[in-house]
């Protein structure tokens, strides 16, 4: 799923200042499993918001949606027989249903009200560490199912650098080395003929380095 | 020969290669680089020169390296991954070459987290085996990785650093393999310390014949104290400072333990000479390059061989 944390709620309140009524959009989709930016937190958001800004004696009138996603046009429609009532929406959705939703509303002013992060996995409750950067090229089937990209600080082809030790990346005592896993894995997969081939260089241009990506299918379309 | 440089002649004569380093200074202040330079001259077949250390900024070791060869010594660039994507390794190697640098050791590079500038991008385009199978190919075939032909192929005698006590254990000698497949002519190692671990260590690489397809250069640093070996063994991530060697300068008093330390990195450049597969030794003098000339004479190994071009 896509991962997120809540802005800092001063950061929240300085975007919010110029306007006295606005919409809080959630979304059902990642945001929700993560616990950033569904329903419950556009309830807790908004009454935060509410109360923070008639102690400031600046009252504010707030608007709860929760879309079922922001990144599908058709879950956007509803909103736009009244969108334009409000002077603008503060989105809790990640960065891709934010700037759908500018998009399809072009009038609106669309604030961030999470910082989006990764593409990633629940560890434990509270907890979600990354896995994946969307590389458009991807290798697992190479390195035991574990992503050099991702894993590797460093996101190199043939590890570990010099900075593993004991299993621990060079970045941070709390990180496992990529290169250590991949290892293990293929260790105990016996496939360490994998780690013995050099690896053409790779190819970034299917991942953000090309500009931003599209995908058509046309069994689709 | 490969390139040509001083290092492969004194190497392929088979005379036991030496080489340091030098880290470029916190500034523009050429004068920095020749004084140290000037240390290092006469003991040393060619002198590394650091790029960008432990993520901290420094003058570029290209520059360094002009400067190093100015005052009369071979340089050996230094060239990590971390801050240039393909586009700028080839340009810079094809400048470097182009300026009469001929030895080139190829590099990860330490993460920018432990630098002046943790916020930085980091490039990691390709890594530090796909750039000597690059500089490889740019060198034998003529052609950039492209395919297209180069005007003039960059020359150098291509080497790479191992550490014969990383992690994980079953990997130490198939990644020193692959640097070789990717096309090492020479390896540079992280310091040794621990004697006994690095014999084993070869005894595994002899076994596979990898000595005879690389010069291996063997990594020494002299301790200046008791309180250096110790902090090394802390912080320093792969290094391995047995217990009985930080003893026998610790036992020593204070004023004393800077010659034991420069005496026990004599006995164990003795030692490495006599291992089978070890062609060379790289004396590490880390801001101490003053007593490189003591070290490398008092291990018998001066002056430096001339080797006919
Ligand atoms: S290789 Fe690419 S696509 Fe596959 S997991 Fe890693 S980043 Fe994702
Ligand atoms: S220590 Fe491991 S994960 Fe960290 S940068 Fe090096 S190889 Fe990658």
């Amino acid at each position: 799923m896509i991962t997120g944390t809540p802005k800092p709620i001063e950061e929240i309140l300085e975007m919010v200042e110029p306007y006295d009524n606005i919409i809080v959009a959630g979304c059902f989709g990642c945001v929700t499993v993560c616990r950033v930016g569904g329903d419950k937190e556009v309830q807790v958001l908004s009454s935060t918001l509410r109360l923070a800004r008639e102690a400031a004696g600046k009252k504010i009138e707030i608007r709860e949606v929760c879309l079922e996603r922001q990144c599908d046009p058709e879950y956007l429609e509803p909103m736009r027989p009244y969108i334009e009532d409000y002077q603008a929406v503060l989105s809790i959705a990640c960065g891709a249903g934010i700037q759908f939703m500018a998009e399809k509303f072009t009038k609106t002013p669309l604030l961030p009200g999470i910082n989006t992060g990764f593409l990633g996995v629940t560890e434990r409750q509270g907890e979600w560490t990354e896995r994946c950067q969307g590389c458009g090229d991807c290798v697992l089937h190479l390195t035991g199912g574990i992503c050099p990209v991702t894993r590797c600080a460093k996101s190199i082809f043939h590890g570990p650098c010099g900075g593993s030790v004991q299993g621990i990346c060079e970045v941070d005592k709390e990180v496992k080395c990529g290169w250590q896993l991949i290892i293990d894995r293929l260790v105990s997969l016996e496939q360490m003929e994998n780690y013995g081939k050099l690896k053409p260089y790779k190819g970034w241009d299917t991942s953000r380095d090309g500009g931003p990506r599209r995908i058509i299918r046309e069994d689709m379309v | 020969m490969k390139a040509g440089s001083n290092l492969e002649r004194v190497l392929e004569a088979g005379h036991f290669a030496v080489t340091a380093e030098c880290g470029p200074p916190r500034g523009a202040d050429a004068d920095k680089v020749l004084k140290k330079a000037e240390l290092v001259k006469g003991n040393v077949d060619a002198c590394n020169v650091t790029d960008n250390q432990t993520s901290v900024v420094r003058m570029s070791s290209v520059a360094g390296c002009m400067l190093v060869q100015q005052s009369g010594t071979e340089p050996l660039l230094q060239m990590v991954v971390r801050d240039r994507n393909r586009i700028a390794l080839q340009s810079d190697l094809l400048g470097a070459s182009a300026l009469g640098v001929r030895n080139l050791l190829c590099l990860s590079g330490d993460h920018q987290k432990f630098g002046d500038d943790p916020q930085a991008k980091n490039v990691f385009d390709i890594d530090s085996i796909q750039l000597i199978h690059m500089v490889k190919t740019m060198r034998d075939e003529g052609v950039f990785p492209s395919g297209d032909k180069l005007d003039g192929a960059p020359k150098f005698y291509i080497g790479c650093a191992i550490n014969p006590f990383a992690d994980p254990f079953e990997i130490r000698v198939p990644r020193f393999k692959l640097k070789i497949e990717a096309g090492a002519d020479f390896v540079q190692t992280q310091c040794i310390y621990n004697m006994d671990k690095f014999k084993r260590f070869m005894e595994d690489a002899r076994k596979e014949g990898l000595h005879e397809r690389t010069k291996i250069l063997a990594g020494v640093t002299p301790l200046k104290s008791a309180g250096m070996a110790k902090f090394m063994n802390r912080m320093v991530a792969g290094i391995e400072i047995p217990e009985e060697f930080i003893k026998r300068i610790a036992d020593e008093p204070k004023e004393k333990q800077a010659a034991k330390g420069i005496e026990m990195c004599i006995e164990q450049i003795q030692e490495i000479k006599e291992m089978e597969g070890i062609a060379g030794v790289h004396v590490m003098a880390i801001e101490w390059e003053e007593k490189l000339n003591e070290i490398i004479g008092g291990a018998g190994l001066l002056p430096r061989p001339m080797v006919e071009q």
